[in-house]
């Protein structure tokens, strides 16, 4: 690999397959299916392990 | 009940003599050194670590004769967060100190340089200041902050017996090697990366096992779900080692002194420097103290974090860009330009998820505003966040190549670092530790609230002289370096630029005698409530889960 | 569907390795392409390796944390070039150990102040700051006339180097202690095999004190070298071989 190819790579490929990794994980994150499961999730700090009299 | 105390007593002694050899084998390396040393400042600093190698042996002894006592009146570990606790107090005010005082010296270089004292110059100092506030305050709030969180959010006791007291001393041991050493001079010249080569090997073990201590924790939980606050804890631990390991790679001159040349030279060197350094910045000084944010916030507001699915957003989106913009450092330098373009639009681009985390921070409070009101803590972790997005978006107009060519080597960049550090990191660290003292010491309140609140309006002011200053200062300073005069010269020396400093420096050393001032405060606080002699205010969750099954 | 984020959420080792591939990508695709060395740095004439002197020089300007107040890295913008000279080239710290660009210009750039100022300047400069510039915050560096430079360790210094691929030859590893005090004795026996080794190197008494070769020969003669290297007269910026 030369320099060019590298700095085209990291100019193109590298940014593309971020872009592509993180709509994923917002996809994900906005799944109806998904509410009631991070609406749990996010109570669980608040119950029965409740330190804060 | 039998069976468990055994299993752990068991294992207890497993993590005894293994932290036992490795404190014979560090005796002994140091003992080597010590003999081997081919320079002054390298033998003290052998002989110092030898000092703790043995105080560490005697400790284990001391726990090998009384046999390893879990605190059996909780069902989690507390000895080693209050430890962090007392620590990160301690080098909070040290490394605050040292801050006035360097920033005093600028201010008054005639009454502060001492000619026969070359360890109190400004560039020993200035690393003592950076690596004491954020390394040893922040990294100790760190340690103690996840060992806490890690086990509530988990419902499981830490894991590894004895290890975690090995990360919190291993963990010291690496602050006062670091910061005695750059009073004697050692460094490796690169900033926030200054350690000599022999105290960033210790550091690593000390870090790997921290991250196996976090993992073994997680591993035992109770609880489906991995608790977002954690994921940035990791996101925080394994970041940093890859960057520690990757950025320090050195070769010493000899194994018996402590200067190393570091692996790449130029070009390379500044890269992978700032690589390092801005996700220093990106994953030390912000994604685990959002893990701080995640857990103290909704348990401080007793309200759950406003959108969970945000954090999930923003937990990706802050680690997948954090990690590119590095380069806006070296703008306009000799590295090539579409690293430094890279590097710019990557930090433009941060702005959104640091701004969703701000939100998600915020509005956790929607509803419950008149809380602010009455709980200084609460409103001090709120302003850490508000000062969070202020510096979040103060950083991406900065790294724009237009304003970076007016903003760089100049005070702006110290206004804006010190606005995230004391704004953000600071108060989110107060805010944990006001919360943490009460918990862990189980009083029903602080000692008092009144001064909290004295704390957070001396503290905000000296914020407020502090960034400024900075502000006005490096706008300036950057103008005049540019100005020209009606006959095409540069307008003004390099010295007449220091001069017009003077006053702001001065007002930027009141701000920070300020913030060292509430800090000090805090500290009496703290140790009031600490030592109070109210009886115990005891916690459902703190009874020991056998106990609770046994009702 | 969407059963794969349960992983992250389920098990810390995924979500470790998670971690780890998004933030690698970054380092490796900006980093990497930055070791394909050759159109990275320019190729220039006259950068040559440190001599033993300039680079224990070099070690105490690190010792004393000059980096944290003054650069070391002239940006290609009008003001910068007529106040400090020619802006800085990649080639010019090919040979850093770790770089020393800076970040915080509370004193001036330094990337080209060497044959700036006499050393007698300098000297004066750093015994006392305000004694020559009297509104300077500068700290007083007066310890560094009366330290005697330990040469004994230049060897290991060539080696730890050379190891790094900085090009210096046995010859030069041989003799790094005489050679180092060979460029501040000019008159000593030693200097014309010096000057043979290290040919345009500047050979003086950089601190004035022809008794003994001190921790401030050192420092000046790092400093009198600094940016002195590149023939800029004969430099083509514009040349495609140079342009990045």
């Amino acid at each position: 690999m030369t320099y060019e190819q590298a700095a085209h790579f990291a100019q193109t490929g590298g940014l593309v397959l971020l872009a592509a990794c993180f709509g994923l994980a917002t996809i994900y994150a906005l799944w109806p299916g998904n509410k009631q499961k991070f609406n749990n999730a996010a109570r669980s700090p608040l119950e029965n392990g409740d330190d804060n009299g | 009940m039998a069976v468990d105390a055994g299993v752990q007593q068991g294992a207890g002694r497993l993590d005894v003599w293994a932290i036992g050899a490795i404190i014979l084998i560090g005796a002994y390396l140091t003992l080597w050194g010590a003999s081997h040393a081919t320079d002054s400042r390298f033998a003290i600093q052998m002989w110092t670590a030898l000092v703790a190698f043995i105080a560490g042996a005697i400790a284990l002894f001391g726990v090998l004769g009384r046999g390893p006592t879990a605190d059996q009146s909780s069902r989690y570990e507390n000895g080693v967060v209050k430890a962090g606790v007392v620590a990160s107090m301690f080098w909070g005010i040290a490394g605050f100190l040292v801050g006035v005082v360097i920033a005093a010296q600028l201010a008054f270089p005639n009454l502060l340089y001492f000619e026969d004292w070359g360890w109190t110059n400004f560039g020993r100092l200035r690393p003592l200041h950076t690596s004491a506030v954020i390394f040893a305050f922040g990294g100790n709030v760190l340690i103690a902050t996840s060992f806490y969180v890690v086990q509530r959010t988990c419902r499981a006791r830490l894991a590894g017996g004895l290890w975690p007291w090995f990360v919190f001393w291993g963990y010291q041991l690496f602050i006062v090697l670091a910061g005695t050493g750059y009073l004697l001079g050692i460094t490796e010249g690169r900033e926030y990366a200054e350690p000599p080569w022999y105290t960033d090997l210790g550091l690593t073990l000390v870090w790997v096992v921290y991250l196996l201590v976090f993992l073994g924790t997680i591993w035992k939980r109770q609880e489906k779900h991995i608790y977002v606050a954690n994921w940035f804890y990791l996101a925080f631990i394994v970041t940093i080692a890859m960057l520690h390991i990757v950025n320090n790679l050195a070769v010493p001159v000899s194994l018996g002194g402590w200067f190393s040349y570091s692996l790449f030279s130029g070009v390379q060197d500044a890269l992978t420097q700032w690589w390092y350094g801005h996700n220093a910045v990106g994953f030390f000084l912000t994604a685990g103290f959002l893990g701080i944010m995640y857990y103290f916030i909704p348990k401080q507001a007793d309200r759950p974090v406003y959108s969970y699915r945000l954090s999930i957003i923003h937990f990706w989106a802050l680690i997948f860009l954090y990690i590119w913009a590095g380069p806006h450092h070296l703008h306009y330098t000799a590295l090539p330009q579409w690293a430094q373009t890279l590097g710019m639009t990557f930090s433009i681009m941060l702005w959104m998820p640091s701004w969703g985390g701000m939100i998600n921070g915020l509005m956790t409070l929607s509803g419950a505003w008149d809380k602010l009101r009455t709980d200084p803590v609460l409103r001090m972790l709120v302003v850490s966040v508000a000062f969070y997005g202020m510096s979040t978006f103060e950083g991406p107009v900065m790294s724009i190549r237009a304003v970076n060519s007016l903003s760089h080597y100049t005070d702006w960049t110290i206004g804006h670092v010190h606005s995230g550090a004391l704004g953000w990191v600071g108060f989110v660290s107060f805010g944990a530790l006001y919360c943490l003292v009460p918990w862990l010491w189980k009083r029903k309140t602080l000692f008092s609230n009144a001064l909290v609140e004295w704390h957070f309006w001396i503290s905000t002011i000296g914020i407020v002289l502090y960034i400024t200053s900075m502000w006005v200062a490096g706008i300036m300073q950057g103008l005049m370096w540019r100005a020209y005069n009606e006959f095409g010269f540069l307008e003004y020396s390099f010295v007449e630029t220091v001069e017009a400093m003077h006053p702001y420096y001065i007002i930027r050393a009141l701000g920070g005698a300020l913030f060292l001032i509430g800090a000090l405060i805090m500290a009496y606080n703290l140790w009031r409530t600490a030592t109070a002699r109210d009886p115990a205010h005891v916690r459902a969750t703190d009874i020991p889960a056998q106990a609770v099954a046994a009702e | 569907m969407w059963k794969f984020h349960k992983w992250f959420e389920r098990h810390s080792l995924i979500l470790i390795v998670g971690i780890l591939v998004v933030v690698s990508i970054g380092g490796l695709v900006q980093i990497t392409p930055l070791f394909f060395i050759e159109s990275t740095i320019e190729r220039v004439e006259g950068v040559r390796p440190y001599t033993p002197l300039e680079l224990a020089g070099r070690e105490i300007y690190i010792r004393e944390g000059c980096y944290v107040c003054h650069s070391q890295m002239i940006r290609p913008l009008r003001d910068e070039v007529e106040r400090y000279g020619h802006y800085s080239l990649a080639a010019e710290s090919m040979y850093d150990h770790p770089f020393q660009w800076g970040s915080k210009r509370t004193g001036p750039d330094l990337a080209r102040v060497g044959n700036r100022y006499s050393d007698e300047w300098h000297r004066a400069h750093l015994v006392n700051p305000r004694s020559v510039v009297p509104e300077s915050v500068m700290p007083p560096y007066a310890f560094l006339a009366r330290a005697d430079l330990n040469t004994s360790l230049l060897p290991d210094h060539l080696r730890a180097n050379r190891l790094l691929r900085v090009p210096y030859t046995d010859e030069q590893l041989a003799n790094a202690a005489t050679d180092a005090r060979a460029q501040a004795e000019p008159l000593s026996s030693n200097a014309y095999d010096f000057e043979h080794r290290y040919p345009g190197a500047a050979s003086r008494d950089f601190d004035g004190n022809p008794d003994r070769v001190t921790e401030m020969d050192a420092l000046i003669a790092y400093l009198q070298m600094l940016g002195t290297g590149v023939d800029f007269e004969t430099y083509q910026a514009e040349a495609p071989e140079n342009t990045r």
